[in-house]
């Protein structure tokens, strides 16, 4: 059993989204329970690969028994074994957090939801598992294509905003795919592995210098990289909560591990960083990544589109420090896939209940909240505390190696950067603790106001939430144990 | 060194961590929820007291929570700085308890769960940050301890409330993100450890003004100690509760501010550096310059909380005033002073309190003749204000003296006129208030000629801080014998 478990991690959530909208034909009430059994499945193989990994070493599944380059692998080694099990869980935390709303928000469509819903998974998770460079392209149009869907059932702007990022989207596909192309020009082989071998003569060759520059656009367009950021705002804005919050957390972050996946494996740091020598400059890049997003996170007056801003200055963290071009920055990145994954996935929630229960996320509704809903604003206050950094969340050791990496890179830009927007996050966030706390104003002394009681999300919402946010601060404690047992070697030893 | 692994430290920081969802759950029951604080205030001091004996023999309690960094553990260490911290801070907790309860029933405030909880949790901050072994693990507690605080500077919810509230942050978690934070990671890059030693560990890595630069980083980052310019956001913090000024303002937090000061200059620079540097001189300078400024300004106002801010900025400068003269008497007298200070400050907030509970009254031109009307607080007021200005027969007299001796030890005339000045300006802000309270004219009397206290919850705690001030003349142990020990083990005198 555990042998399959590469496959089982794509193909249960792939059938079942096609169980599920057949089953929706016969009973509505169906579709929940085979998602989450789905994902479930799931998020057991990620955990057992995990683990796998850790005792085994780099597991290489040949799919169907085809041998590559011919065949389709799936390559699972440190790296992606960290990420996979963050996706699926954030994915199934999500789901089971999400069923209420979609039920108030799509009483007729709920089938269709989770049909999109599992897609969308499977693309994430494939993405994340493959070790072959055009199955890749697939795997991330899937996701992409599942991912409008979603992203378009919402308010009236979302169609709108989703057709912007359909169109972004696929030229980013399309960069991807044409880089890919050049690759197989030169090399004749699709495989990761394979690649790698073959590049190294041909590392002062125009054509892979071509096919790197236009796959690094591709994924910097597809992660909202400052600034091809623009179709995220509003896409992940309008959306509804239960799409947003799966797809906040997490696409942007795949491709991020994407990014790295390149680096590290196809590229190899060598080319990357010293043949190419240009991280200095990408590393400025991330720089004004980081500092627009929380700028532009600071002129919002609406805490799901603020939150958006401060997914496009958290990529410009883990660019800038995949960048940097040292062990300390490169594992500050591969760390803050998980911890960004998940304090992402934390406020999102928290906007997904008070949606549920206000009905808007503008700053006007938020008043009163820490009252009405203590545990959902509990929540925000420890994903906040994780995205300013404070320890022991999570947030604050992936920014420690960020910063500790750009010190020694000597690059104090980008440790400027870091330090500028976790103070700006304290402004944004302690901006909206202070309407949720405050206001409405009493006449005097607040003895007057607050006479209206708890009115707190279901617990069917709440309790993923807290189990999120006590995640946020677990995974801080145990930051010693997932660097010195995964994340050290999933970076090649030349790098240091 | 000898060192035993104890689990006590944890849990002297976790016991008011884990009463706050008790809190939680009995906030219907108002005398159920206090009975918890109590009991929760008296287990912390008693597994802090029980610890004393081992650390008086010259042992070191040691207890690794986690390793999240290479070289780097979230990890505590009791040593005698951090015990006679601890001790001064766990047992006002039990009496502010109880003032807390005379202060926030006699108002009738609201959401005193709230208030309760938070307290809890920002006493656990503090003692984290005593038993702080290393630089990540003092600055994991001393945030901890900034967003613990700011719902209780905040309580009245108000207007005021919300700006002083962005005062606050603004100083104290500005600072420790914009200094302490880089500092701490560019210490680290360049010794590869934040363990704290008794001659530091910067010793040799960095250039001069690189060390310097770092040196003011930390200076200035650990806000709460209040050193000017970073001061300000001490009054405006002022429109809490008077119990939370009382032991956070008074104590706990601010005195976690000069504990990290004094930690990072002994513990990560060490005695030897900053002397070979001459980095001690410019400290003692802008402490000095602090000192005088917040006696000054204190001459001043009216409020009576806010000048025993003012008060209490000038005499936190003397704590790093004394660590910076690096002379034995004076770091001695700079640790003593945690203390003495404490039970002195505590008092006089303790009466501003009790005399807003009983009168309404927040200033002092209001309060002519208060002492006949509320003699025991006042009496009190008397005693507390005598130890802030260093007169016998109170506490407040041996760190005084101990600091005078530090400046002629380390040949620091200027300072000593500085320290006698500031307790004539004590003197002045001090005194004219106590007098014109007991002996002013009846026809001036503000009050009825009738004694009429706050009630006991309030008025006791305060008799009994005001005693302990007392006594600690007579009996300064065991904080003179721990600031002792400490010294002895930094400069080996």
């Amino acid at each position: 059993m555990n042998e399959q478990y590469p496959a089982l991690l794509v193909v249960v959530p792939l059938l079942s989204a096609l169980v599920v909208s057949i089953a929706g034909w016969v009973n509505k009430r169906w579709g929940f329970p085979i998602a989450v059994a789905a994902l479930g499945v799931a998020a057991w193989s990620s955990v057992g690969l995990l683990f796998r990994v850790m005792n085994e070493g780099v597991i290489v599944y040949k799919l169907g028994g085809w041998s590559p380059p011919m065949g389709i692998a799936y390559y699972i080694d440190y790296l992606n074994g960290l990420v996979l099990p963050v996706v699926s869980i954030a994915a199934l935390l999500n789901l089971v957090a999400s069923k209420k709303s979609i039920e108030q928000q799509f009483p007729d469509k709920a089938g269709p939801f989770y049909t999109l819903y599992l897609l969308m998974v499977t693309g994430l998770l494939g993405i994340v598992v493959t070790g072959d460079a055009f199955n890749l392209y697939v795997l991330l149009e899937i996701a992409a294509l599942t991912g409008y869907g979603l992203l378009a059932m919402g308010e009236e702007r979302a169609p709108l905003a989703t057709l912007n990022y359909l169109y972004m989207g696929t030229i980013g596909a399309c960069f991807y795919l044409l880089g890919v192309g050049y690759l197989y020009i030169v090399t004749g082989s699709l495989n990761m592995v394979d690649i790698a071998r073959l590049l190294p003569p041909l590392y002062e060759s125009k054509a892979v210098l071509a096919a790197f520059v236009i796959c690094m656009v591709g994924v910097w367009l597809k992660m909202a990289f400052f600034p091809l950021h623009a179709w995220l705002p509003n896409a992940y804005t309008y959306a509804n909560s239960a799409a947003s919050s799966l797809i906040a957390p997490l696409v942007t972050k795949v491709m991020v591990y994407v990014m790295i996946r390149l680096i590290l494996t196809v590229f190899t740091p060598e080319f990357v960083f010293t043949t190419l020598a240009v991280s200095n400059a990408v590393v400025w890049l991330a720089v004004i990544a980081i500092v627009m997003g929380a700028v532009l996170a600071l002129a919002e007056r609406n805490l799901k589109k603020m939150l958006t801003y401060i997914v496009v200055a958290e990529v410009g963290y883990m660019v800038g420090g995949a960048w940097l071009g040292n062990r300390d920055g490169m594992t500050g990145a591969i760390l803050h896939i998980v911890n960004d994954a998940l304090m992402t996935l934390c406020v999102f929630m928290v906007v997904g209940n008070i949606v549920y229960k206000v009905k808007g996320y503008a700053f006007e509704d938020l008043k009163g909240l820490f009252r009405k809903m203590p545990f959902t604003m509990g929540a925000l206050v420890i994903g906040a505390m994780s995205i300013i950094g404070v320890p022991p969340t999570c947030g604050f050791f992936s920014k420690w190696y960020l910063i500790v990496g750009a010190i020694s890179a000597g690059h104090y830009g980008f440790m400027a950067a870091l330090i500028f927007s976790s103070m700006v996050s304290v402004v944004l966030f302690f901006r909206v603790f202070e309407i949720c706390f405050y206001e409405p104003f009493a006449d005097h002394h607040g003895h007057d106001n607050h006479s209206e009681g708890m009115d707190e999300a279901p617990v069917s919402m709440v309790v993923p939430l807290l189990v999120v946010a006590a995640i946020l601060i677990l995974v801080g404690f145990y930051t010693g144990d997932i660097v010195n047992h995964v994340i050290q070697f999933a970076i090649p030893e030349a790098m240091v | 060194m000898e060192t035993i692994i104890s689990i006590k430290p944890l849990l002297a920081i976790l016991v008011s961590l884990l009463v706050v969802p008790i809190l939680v759950l009995s906030g219907k029951r108002p005398n159920v929820r206090e009975a918890c604080t109590f009991l929760a205030a008296g287990v912390k001091f008693l597994i802090i007291l029980s610890m004393v004996p081992v650390i008086l023999n010259g042992t070191q309690i040691v207890y690794t929570i986690a390793e999240v960094i290479p070289g780097v553990a979230i990890k505590l260490r009791v040593d005698a700085f951090g015990m006679l911290f601890a001790l001064v801070s766990s047992s006002l907790w039990i009496v502010t308890s109880a003032y807390s309860i005379g202060y926030m029933r006699g108002l009738k405030e609201h959401s005193q769960t709230r208030y309760f909880c938070f307290f809890a949790l920002a006493l656990s901050a503090t003692i984290g940050v005593a038993f702080s072994a290393n630089l990540l693990t003092l600055y994991l507690f001393y945030e901890m301890l900034s967003f613990a605080t700011y719902p209780l500077v905040t309580h009245h919810q108000d207007h005021e409330a919300r700006s002083s509230g962005r005062k606050y942050l603004l100083y104290i978690v500005g600072t420790s993100i914009g200094f302490v934070l880089p500092a701490m990671l560019i210490s680290y890059s360049l010794a590869g450890t934040l363990d704290f030693s008794s001659q530091g560990f910067l010793a040799g890595t960095g250039s001069k003004p690189l060390i310097g630069l770092l040196c003011f980083m930390f200076l200035f980052g650990f806000a709460k100690a209040a050193i000017m310019p970073f001061h300000s956001w001490l009054p405006a913090a002022m429109v809490a509760p008077t119990p939370v000024s009382a032991l956070l303002h008074a104590v706990a937090v601010v005195k976690v501010g000069v504990f990290c000061v004094a930690r990072v200059l002994t513990g990560v620079f060490g005695t030897d550096l900053l002397f070979s540097l001459n980095l001690n001189v410019p400290i003692i300078y802008i402490a000095s310059f602090t000192i005088m400024a917040g006696s000054l300004i204190a001459l001043s106002q009216d409020n009576l909380k806010r000048l025993l801010a003012f008060s209490t900025i000038a005499q936190l400068s003397y704590i790093v005033l004394g660590i910076a003269l690096l002379s034995p008497k004076g770091m001695t007298g700079g640790m003593l002073h945690i203390a003495m200070h404490a039970f002195g400050k505590i008092t006089l907030f303790f009466c501003a309190g009790a005399i807003f509970v009983a009168t309404g009254k927040k200033n002092i031109s209001e309060m002519i003749g208060i002492g006949r009307r509320m003699p025991v607080t006042m009496a009190a007021f008397f005693i507390g204000s005598l130890s802030i200005i260093g007169m016998p027969p109170c506490g407040g007299f041996i760190s005084k003296w101990y600091l005078v001796l530090g400046t002629l030890e380390a040949h620091q005339m200027p300072i000593l006129f500085v320290l006698l000045t500031s307790s004539l300006l004590n003197a002045a802000y001090f005194m004219p208030f106590v007098y014109k309270a007991f002996f002013c004219r009846p026809e001036d009397s503000m009050f009825e000629n009738k004694v009429q206290e706050a009630p006991a919850f309030c008025v006791v705690p305060l008799v009994i801080t005001a005693t302990i001030s007392v006594i600690l003349l007579f009996y300064p142990q065991p904080f003179l014998r721990l600031a002792r020990m400490m010294v002895q083990s930094i400069t080996g005198v």
